[in-house]
């Protein structure tokens, strides 16, 4: 569904990515894994076109959309729930989730949509009318999460969604994973949090200093020594 | 002592009627503001232009009042979408002592094309709205009809704001600029939407204005400044802030101009502004940030 072929991206003279390849398939849960500055967000920024690639190939569905402005690159049934949630803080929670549903396309079955996410988290049902800042981290992730579905997209990219978040909290966070992974979607997560993350995931890649390290199914980098030692400590 | 009170009564609703047609000029420049960060300085010239327009429309063209008011509103919605093509969007990204200092630049470049066009004399339609009397009090016409048609915009671009999903996305882009590609949403497109209905609202606001005053190419002077500072009080950007604000403010013109002398009434406004500013730098309704 989702290939990235040797892209390369930064900011300014600072480069982030390095002839990065990965791949996404219909129906799978893929993890990209690595430390902080890795350049894993980098990443997401550069598939949802929020930053251009230097080289290197995008594609959906065999569609190369390197040039494609961002915002129409939820058109292509990309959707990003990014780094630290992003709600707008003094909107409804109801009038977050009506922005993941802009597009025309989306807004024709804008209620089917709500529906749908509301059957999802019923806590945001309830929560529908309350400013999307006051609502706790947790919450605020949910409704994050949501919005992002509301264009029933093909392919969610999750930005380290347990960032921030109370260790009780992240568990619950990583349980709406795999529930939105039972529901048939197709999901590109970020995460520091390794062994949490591989849990709920089919495969994984490890990204360190902008190059892809390692790459395997969630059980084989689970074993494998080098994660082992470097980031799970044992 | 009975006369002077309801001379006083007279006042207040006459700064009531006022309060709605500032409200109506804060909504635009605020609105404007709220989406896309720069203050049009040259905001209310504007709706000289629109006032000049109508006048041109009408008196010049001899084509109905009502043919020349949207002939107003769409030229003047019409430039500020030119406004924000040419001018803003160039400075988008510079700093906002050099967006300001444009936005004043468009003032003047305003005001003399208006001095070259029409030149200095002052102007009107010749249109005169009868008085209304209730009672003792004695009331405008016009000044009656502008405040229910500037109440009426208000309230549609408040259920425009909250009910569409332009509306929403307007008020979305304030609160997180960079994320709205990730939402769909074209951001130069919401600034031009957004710019044109600034324009729309001043261009609105020139209708009602030409009913009660001499066009003049300083006419904006009268009420760009007072509604910049009206902004300000109720909090840039706020626009619940900004109506609030526009009526406290028309109060004490009003009534402040009614008690003592009508220039006093202005001196009064601006030394409430001040003190504000001192007791509340961001504003009496300043939003969190």
């Amino acid at each position: 569904m989702l290939e990235l072929r040797d892209v390369s991206a930064g900011y300014g003279s600072f480069q982030a990515l390095f002839e990065v390849s990965l791949s996404v398939k219909a129906g799978e849960a893929v993890a990209v894994i690595g430390p902080n500055g890795a350049g894993k967000t980098t990443l997401l920024r550069a598939i949802s076109r929020l930053i251009d690639a230097r080289s290197g190939d995008l594609s959906m569905e065999g569609c190369r959309y390197n040039d494609l402005p961002a915002h129409e690159v939820i058109g292509l049934g990309i959707a990003q729930v990014p780094e630290g949630r992003r709600l707008f803080p003094r909107l409804t929670v109801e009038d977050n989730l009506k922005m993941g549903a802009f597009t025309p396309a989306a807004r024709a079955r804008y209620r089917e949509r709500l529906d749908f996410v509301y059957s999802l988290f019923p806590k945001m049902k309830e929560r529908r009318g309350q400013l999307a800042g006051t609502m706790s981290g947790g919450e605020q992730q949910m409704c994050a999460i949501g919005r992002a579905l509301m264009s029933q997209p093909k392919l969610l990219l999750l930005d380290e969604p347990s960032a921030g978040l109370a260790p009780v909290i992240v568990q619950s966070i990583f349980e709406l994973v795999r529930r939105i992974r039972a529901e048939g979607y197709t999901v590109l997560i970020v995460e520091q949090n390794i062994q949490q993350v591989l849990k709920v995931v089919d495969r994984g890649y490890l990204l360190e200093t902008g190059r892809i390290r390692a790459s395997g199914s969630s059980g084989e980098l689970l074993a494998s020594d080098d994660i082992r030692r470097a980031y799970l400590g044992v | 002592m009975e006369f002077f009170d309801v001379f006083l009564l007279e006042a207040v609703i006459n700064g009531l009627l006022l309060g709605g047609l500032l409200a109506l000029l804060a909504l635009g420049l605020n609105l404007i503001f709220g989406v896309i960060d720069v203050v049009w300085i040259s905001y209310a010239e504007l709706m000289m232009v629109g006032m000049y327009a109508i006048f041109w429309m009408y008196t010049i063209q001899g084509a109905p009042l009502w043919v020349a008011f949207a002939f107003g509103i769409a030229l003047v919605a019409v430039l500020g979408a030119v406004m924000h093509w040419f001018v803003i969007r160039p400075v988008l990204s510079a700093e906002p002592i050099n967006q300001l200092l444009v936005t004043g630049g468009v003032l003047f470049f305003l005001q003399a094309a208006a001095t070259v066009t029409f030149g200095v004399e002052f102007r009107n339609l010749g249109v005169r709205l009868p008085s209304v009397n209730v009672g003792d009090i004695n009331l405008s016409m016009a000044r009656l009809i502008a405040f229910a048609v500037a109440l009426s915009a208000i309230a549609a671009t408040y259920l425009f704001l909250n009910r569409t999903y332009m509306g929403t996305a307007i008020r979305a882009i304030s609160q997180d600029r960079a994320i709205m590609p990730l939402m769909g949403v074209n951001a130069g497109r919401i600034y031009l939407l957004t710019s044109a209905m600034g324009g729309g609202l001043a261009g609105l606001a020139a209708c009602l204005l030409v009913l009660q005053y001499d066009i003049h190419p300083a006419i904006g002077l009268s009420f760009g400044p007072i509604t910049f500072l009206i902004c300000v009080m109720g909090g840039l950007g706020n626009l619940v802030g900004g109506f609030i604000a526009a009526f406290v403010f028309a109060q004490f013109i009003s009534v402040g101009g009614f008690v003592l002398k009508i220039e006093w009434g202005y001196v009064l406004a601006f030394t409430f502004f001040i003190v504000t500013m001192f007791i509340r730098p961001e504003g009496l309704f300043a939003k969190r940030r």
